[in-house]
């Protein structure tokens, strides 16, 4: 019978990142200011 | 019932500066892109670094305005997260490593088990003024502690040894103890590993 299945079942199992994970994106992208200046972006972190 | 946003109004939202917006996306959009991480990598811990490093480019590239596919949020994501699979395997071609195979870790072949100099150093001092203070033990105790822990003896065979019923033998390890307890309070000895 053809091998409809994959060969590692592993491949297809569903994962979330962690919900910290998601926080730390949040938090660094409040913290992510990026100025423009005469046509050069300035990045700062505001920590 | 409100109908969740779509994509490209909340990247809108958020490049005007409304934060939730990112929120509103990332958790739309974590299952998809993670497993589609993890089916590649197939390593939980890398596929969470990788839709992190993903979603900073994304933020940075979102706050700078440099974001021109309008409608197709997702595709560009995905894509990110694709050239970063590819980095990450790139890297590990360049540092291989041998992770072996299946269930057979190498690493459980090869453990050290043994201690570091400077913790074989306290636990010999630590042995050396145990043998001190069991020298300040009565003889009967003495003798008992030393069979029992130095040589191994069951108290059957201390007491086949020594001459005493193993009950007495027994009596004499516990009170060894209770009074090495004492000494060890008495002169403020610290015994630790």
């Amino acid at each position: 019978m053809e091998q409809i299945y994959p060969e590692k079942q592993d491949k297809c199992r569903l994962v979330k990142a962690k919900p910290e994970t998601v926080e730390f994106l949040l938090q660094y992208s409040k913290s992510l200011n990026i100025v423009n200046h005469k046509g050069i972006k300035f990045e700062n972190n505001l920590n | 019932m409100q109908l969740p946003a779509e994509d490209p109004i909340l990247v809108q939202n958020y490049i005007s500066g409304d934060e939730k917006a990112l929120e509103i996306l990332i958790n739309k959009h974590n299952q998809r892109i993670t497993s589609f991480i993890y089916s590649k990598v197939l390593d939980r811990a890398i596929a969470e670094d990788i839709f992190q490093d993903t979603f900073i480019k994304v933020i940075k590239t979102l706050k700078r305005g440099a974001y021109n596919e309008e409608g197709k949020f997702l595709p560009w994501v995905m894509r990110i997260a694709h050239n970063l699979i590819i980095d990450h395997f790139r890297r590990n071609k360049r540092m291989p490593k041998f992770e072996g195979s299946g269930d057979f870790n190498i690493f459980s072949v090869l453990g050290d088990d043994k201690l570091d100099a400077e913790r074989q150093l306290i636990k010999d001092q630590i042995e050396n003024d145990l043998g001190l203070l069991i020298e300040e033990l009565p003889d009967d105790q003495k003798e008992v502690l030393i069979m029992r822990m130095y040589r191994d003896m069951s108290f059957k065979e201390i007491s086949e040894n020594t001459g005493v019923s193993i009950n007495t033998a027994l009596g004499r390890m516990r009170y060894a103890l209770i009074n090495l307890r004492k000494i060890i309070d008495k002169n403020n000895i610290v015994l630790t590993n």
